[in-house]
């Protein structure tokens, strides 16, 4: 059995291969040096970031367009803090990540040594589930778990934190066939009576609207909601983490709904009698005043989470498991009893059409154009344009986040990456590395604003070294937008401390790196900077001006219900 | 109000940490925590009695059953069960007492563990009103530990 006998670091390296990884992101450090020499002279692809943070961001992107298990690696102490946002990001928005962060040696644990820092105490409120590697023939057992819990049920980030004296000492690695986790509980069937009983009250009802959130997307179950969708013939809406998993231009597609979500969407929630609720978490931004959300309504609530089941709206009808598999149960019973039952409310699902449509043409959401500057819904469209549904689109956080959630396209899943129940801004042009790695022949556009583009203007470097063909457009108001509307509507218009000055000039900053990029501002150069960026082989900067002053609308004050938006700014009221 | 939570976990580094810690986040009062190993080595039962708003309980429950290293986590607040407290009391008294505390103690049914020039030791199990009142009794001797 000598034949096996190999350091930890190798070791890990082989799990990390029987896993299937084909690359991760990181920084090394003191204490995985260990590890970045056994790397040296491996096939496992390492991408070097420029900051701890990223790797994380850019192992979401990989995950959020791949499906698979993103992988990141950061040293001890300030590499292992670093990671925090981006494994409470993961955690927020249930995205499989495994983060290896390298450790003192066991004997110096505790003894405040160089570049020590509490990782495994500090992420456990970070993770679905850490671990500390005490023992060298603990490992394969722990990095297989790791992906294992990462990946399935709900899926979410796990760290492993690595001494340095286990990725130094040597073991026999024997590979691991079973993974035995007594107390990890995974629901995937669903109750078939629940199922059976949920067609039923779809037939029963008339004002019938489909919710479909993140969860379609982690389940791989778009055939099937878009299955559903059809043989019901419902209105669906999709939120911020489920754009995608119905087409966007499937008729049935309303929209986003919630704080930012279209008047259609809203009114639709707020009138249905019956809501389907596909892997989704009643999130405030969605519910806005929970007790007056869908106040008409029964609610089927499907999702793989028992805890998520009940936590904010009590159902009608919970079904505890993988939406996927629950799908593919529940669509072979409404197609064989939708002959004899769909007739039988068909007078009353027409009116109800007809009455989203009539929403959906009083307050469409679309673009608005000047012709002195360039208003920051038309950047957006022309992003929907040049993306026509089928590129990869990350975002930062804030407006230009929300207008492009209103008016991108999105005709599969796996192409809106952005950040949403933490709102971590610096997410958009990391997740883009990863993204870009994940889906490498598809067109992939990073469309920041000029605060979270600042955040993460280190990783340009990386873009750079790795001949990235990321298209970065900056939407550029010269303002932390979000914020100063807030203060705008909301703190008598005193804006503190949002003003970004002394932004970059975009050409010299991308030649700095090597590569192209340029400022626009005037409305009909738009189309064309775009078509160039595009066209370009590599990577672009597009520095985008537009107006200062626009904000994101409709818009449901926090705490106010949904159907309590307001469409639009103040207007002048005549006098007399 | 007060929640009884009983818990079958592993018996891992962390655990413990990591039942509380759901607890905590979500700024609740621990009353009391009592964890122990089971027959099964491997295996530790704790039970914690926290200060829970009552349409919280199930969600406490259910996020406590999410976590990879447990096993079973059950509200017994309302299940009937058997609560039994134990006392370790020292209660340090005077010469003149000593006769005294030991007919008291015999009265409550509690048992001397130690003796010395300074008091007793004095162990003693039942509910918890009945043991509030051995204290207050055992107080009026003298110093209490």
């Amino acid at each position: 059995m000598s034949s096996n006998l190999m350091n930890g670091a190798s070791m890990l390296l082989e799990c990390l291969v029987r896993e299937g990884v084909e690359c991760m992101f990181g920084y090394p450090g003191g204490v995985t040096l260990p590890f970045y020499d056994a790397l040296y002279d491996h096939p496992l692809r390492h991408v070097l970031v420029r900051h701890e943070e990223n790797a994380a961001f850019a192992a979401q992107g990989y995950a959020r367009t791949t499906g698979k298990v993103g992988v990141c690696c950061a040293t001890s102490g300030p590499g292992a803090t670093n990671l925090t946002t981006g494994l409470v990001d993961a955690m927020m928005d249930s995205i499989p990540i495994v983060a290896l962060t390298g450790q003192v040696s066991s004997k110096l644990i505790g003894s405040d040594a160089f570049q020590e820092a509490d990782t495994f105490g500090i992420t456990r409120s970070c993770t679905k589930h850490n671990y500390m590697v005490k023992r060298i023939e603990d490992l394969p057992q722990i990095i297989h778990e790791a992906f294992y819990i990462a990946g399935t049920g709900r899926p979410g980030p796990v760290l492993v934190d690595i001494p340095k004296d286990v990725f130094q000492g040597n073991g026999h690695y024997a590979p691991v066939s079973t993974i035995h986790l007594p107390g990890y509980k995974v629901y995937t069937e669903g109750h078939s009576g629940q199922i059976r009983r949920a067609a039923q009250m779809i037939w029963d009802s008339e004002r019938t609207m489909v919710y479909a959130g993140g969860g379609i997307i982690a389940a791989n179950a778009s055939a099937e909601l878009r299955e559903l969708v059809e043989t019901i013939n419902a209105p669906t809406v999709c939120t911020l983490m489920g754009l995608g998993a119905l087409p966007s231009e499937h008729p049935n597609f309303i929209s986003m709904p919630g704080m930012h979500g279209s008047y259609a969407a809203n009114m639709g929630m707020t009138h249905t009698d019956l809501l389907i609720a596909l892997g989704v978490r009643f999130d405030d931004r969605v519910t806005g005043k929970l007790a007056a959300f869908a106040p008409h309504a029964k609610v089927i609530h499907v999702d793989i989470d028992p805890a998520e089941v009940g936590k904010n709206r009590n159902p009608d009808l919970p079904i505890v498991g993988d939406v996927r598999r629950v799908l593919q149960k529940l669509n072979p019973i409404l197609k064989e009893t939708r002959e004899q039952e769909a007739p039988k409310k068909a007078a009353g699902r027409q009116a109800w059409w007809d009455q989203v449509k009539a929403w959906k043409e009083q307050h469409p959401l679309q673009p608005s154009y000047s012709d002195s500057e360039i208003k920051p819904q038309h950047l957006v469209a022309e992003i929907d344009r040049i993306a026509g549904g089928r590129a990869v689109v990350t975002a930062d956080v804030g407006q230009h986040q929300m207008w492009a959630a209103q008016l991108v396209r999105f005709n599969a899943p796996r192409l809106w990456v952005n950040s949403g129940g933490l709102g971590s801004m610096g997410f958009g042009l990391p997740a883009a590395i990863g993204a870009q790695f994940g889906q490498p022949d598809n067109l992939v556009i990073s469309l920041v604003g000029d605060g979270g583009f600042q955040m993460s203007i280190p990783e340009l470097a990386t873009i750079a070294a790795y001949g990235l063909p990321v298209k970065i457009i900056v939407l550029n108001n010269g303002y932390l937008g979000m914020v100063r509307q807030w203060q705008e509507l909301f703190y008598n218009n005193r804006l503190s401390s949002v003003t970004l000055d002394c932004f970059p000039d975009a050409e010299k900053l991308a030649g700095a790196y090597g590569f192209k990029g340029r400022t626009v501002e005037k409305p009909h150069e738009l189309a064309k900077a775009i078509d160039d960026a595009v066209a370009e082989p590599g990577p672009y900067l597009l520095n985008v001006k537009v107006t200062p002053f626009e904000n994101v609308y409709p818009m449901v004050p926090a705490g106010g219900a949904v159907n309590e938006m307001v469409m639009g700014p103040p207007q002048p009221v005549p006098v007399g | 109000m007060l929640q009884t939570i009983s818990l079958l976990l592993e018996n891992k580094p962390g655990a413990l940490m990591r039942a509380t810690g759901v607890l905590v986040t979500r700024g609740y009062n621990m009353e009391s925590l009592t964890v122990a190993r089971t027959l099964d080595p491997g295996l530790s039962r704790m039970t914690i009695v926290v200060d829970v708003e009552p349409h919280q309980r199930a969600q406490v429950i259910k996020q406590i059953n999410k976590l990879i290293n447990v096993l079973q986590a059950t509200d017994v607040t309302e299940s009937p069960s058997v609560c039994r407290e134990l006392v370790l009391l020292r209660v340090r008294a005077a010469q003149e007492s000593r006769t005294a505390i030991l007919k008291e103690a015999e009265i409550f049914q509690a048992r001397v563990i130690d003796s010395s020039t300074e008091g007793f030791v004095l162990e003693a199990t039942g509910d918890a009103e009945k043991l509030d009142e051995f204290i207050a009794v055992m107080r009026s001797y003298g110093d209490i530990e």
